[in-house]
């Protein structure tokens, strides 16, 4: 058994090896940061100065744009994410089980997000969204529409590896032939199957729209990332302190995440 | 956009016709008729599920595409013309394509050989453990990290002031900036860009390492295979496929890429969504009206070649899982 594992699973070695090494390389930025939000003054040394300036009362009118932004972006977040497991996940299925035939053409559509680049999909957004607006209002949720396309080709692919590697088409007919209803099937036996597809495709989904410029910014809706441009052309530092503040969020975010996605998985399949 | 018309088409078709003359959509289905109501309901059920992602994909997708596009086919006055085509042929214009062009190749292959050897490491670790979660998550944050945080990044790690900059001009009298300060050009957007390519490689890629099955390494030990012949003749042809089209999803995502093009360079348009955002902005200016359009159908054009390479690609990944 230990030999059939060697083969397919890396050395503990050379795993860590590689992790470690582009870990380090990848945190420098990060520190780099950090250690720029620090510096002092011109003449050198570090302080908290910056920091301290965030939190003062008096600034708080400055910095509320941003909050603002940040607020936003949640709630597109979990939009958007709703828009993926509501609409595109049962589509995904549903062609699968049903309609073979339509696969390619359900990947192609999934594809062309890819292919229109946000800024090329912008302009004919602008008149779609005059439309919304009269329709739904302007609240920022309503920007979810167009996110949940900017998303599209990641979760398809997260959602589609998994599918492959599972075989829908036996579960759904066992389950069939055991007197299960179409709804059951799709909710408790496929996707606990697709739990990691899913959740991946969601994972990417909220860092799709919480590092969201193009479109945000071109249609004129406040976000965390148009609010972090305002910001540093006034105050660089509190614009790379609030950058690794919404950093430090959106993975702390995901890491909860992932780990709830985890300890169901531990606890459901013991 | 023809696309979700041919599928709402079909929809309406299959409607408009009598449930009797139905063809049956799947053969299983067919055989397992004897039910009566069953197989005439479901599949106008089933096609019926279509639609509202039919729709959505309609609405913000193919409308605003088509949109998008069509001004590049007009003039000022709204006549229809093919004249903003001639911009694509400009020394600029192409300039600014063949920079993209190095510049996605270059990250999209670095990304991609990294992000699969990461891919491989993660396969030693649980897949429930914490190591995994946290990769999980700063991939997923990293990976679209872009735009202005990332240039805020890079900006503070190698800028004329930066941490590693001033690092290695003090301890080690390396100077980065010797032949002139690159960060600001064109290949300063190769750091920057493989700080969200690898960890993209990581999030697209790792679902097909995952997906290698159990049993092919059995087959490979009981047949007195070793580690090497496991991965060079079997876990390396299942995932190639996959992973030439991790490489172009990886070089799509560099070359439609944006935000930190702009938070980085700020004088010029050196790669062509910069040419695009420069035309939307001094459009008057130039008294050209109308040339991001045609910048946007040169880009999709480039994109449309990926993408159908992509999908040849998927069509033999699909070989081998059956």
């Amino acid at each position: 058994m230990s030999a059939v594992r060697d083969s397919a699973t890396p050395s503990k070695l050379a795993s860590r090896i590689i992790l470690v090494v582009v870990a380090v390389v990848f945190a420098v930025p990060i520190l780099s940061m950090v250690e720029f939000t620090l510096r002092a003054g011109i003449d050198g040394g570090h302080d908290l100065g910056h920091w301290a300036a965030i939190l003062d009362p008096e600034n708080s009118r400055k910095y509320r744009v941003l909050f603002q932004g940040i607020g936003n972006s949640v709630v597109l977040a979990a939009v958007t994410v709703l828009i993926v497991v509501v609409l595109l996940l049962p589509t995904m299925i549903l062609v699968k089980l049903r309609f073979p035939k339509l696969q390619r053409v359900l990947e192609f559509v999934c594809i062309i997000p890819i292919t229109v680049p946000a800024i090329v999909l912008v302009v004919g957004l602008a008149p779609v969204y005059s439309v919304v607006a009269r329709l739904l209002g302007s609240a920022p949720w309503t920007l979810a529409f167009a996110y949940g396309i900017t998303v599209l080709p990641y979760a398809y692919r997260a959602i589609a590896a998994n599918l492959q590697s599972v075989d829908v088409g036996t579960l759904a007919e066992a389950a069939r032939t055991l007197g299960a209803g179409w709804g059951t099937v799709l909710v408790r036996v496929l996707l606990p199957n697709l739990r990691r597809g899913v959740l991946t495709a969601s994972v990417i989904s909220v860092a799709v729209v919480l590092g969201e410029y193009t479109i945000a910014s071109l249609l004129g809706r406040n976000t965390l990332q148009t609010s972090l441009v305002q910001v540093s052309k006034s105050d660089p530092f509190v614009a790379v302190a609030f950058a690794l503040l919404a950093l430090a969020f959106a993975f702390v975010l995901l890491f909860i995440i992932g780990r709830v996605g985890s300890i169901r998985r531990i606890r459901e399949t013991p | 956009m023809s696309a979700s018309a041919t599928r709402r088409s079909e929809a309406g078709s299959a409607h408009a016709g009598p449930a009797v003359s139905l063809p049956p959509t799947d053969a299983s289905d067919a055989s397992a008729a004897p039910a009566e109501a069953r197989p005439r309901r479901r599949p106008r059920w089933a096609l019926l599920g279509l639609t509202p992602f039919a729709l959505y994909t309609l609405l913000f997708l193919a409308v605003p595409t088509f949109l998008a596009l069509a001004t590049g086919f007009f003039d000022g006055d709204g006549a229809f013309t093919l004249d903003n085509l001639t911009a694509l042929a400009e020394p600029a214009v192409l300039g600014a394509f063949a920079s993209s062009f190095w510049v996605s190749a270059v990250t999209a292959v670095a990304g991609a050989v990294i992000g699969a050897l990461v891919c491989y490491a993660l396969l030693a670790v649980r897949p429930d453990g914490l190591i995994r979660t946290f990769v999980d998550a700063a991939s997923s944050v990293l990976a679209q990290f872009g735009g202005v945080m990332l240039a805020f990044a890079f900006i503070a790690t190698i800028g004329i002031q930066g941490l590693v900059t001033v690092f290695l001009k003090d301890r080690l009298g390396v100077d980065l900036f010797a032949d002139g300060v690159w960060l600001y050009q064109v290949p300063g957007l190769l750091l920057p860009y493989l700080y969200f390519q690898v960890p993209l490689m990581v999030i697209t890629f790792m679902p097909a390492m995952e997906g290698l099955k159990r049993t092919w390494s059995e087959a490979n030990a009981t047949l007195g295979g070793t580690r090497s012949t496991y991965w060079t003749r079997i876990a390396m042809p299942i995932l190639a496929p996959s992973f030439l089209g991790s490489l172009l999803l990886l070089f799509a995502n560099a070359f439609s890429s944006y935000a930190t093009a702009a938070a980085l360079i700020s004088q010029g348009a050196q790669i062509v969504p910069l040419q695009i955002r420069g035309a939307l902005i001094s459009e008057t200016v130039l008294g050209r009206e109308n040339l991001a359009g045609s910048l946007a159908i040169g880009m999709i054009v480039v994109m449309v070649v990926m993408m159908t390479a992509y999908s040849a690609l998927q069509a033999r990944t699909e070989r081998w899982q059956r």
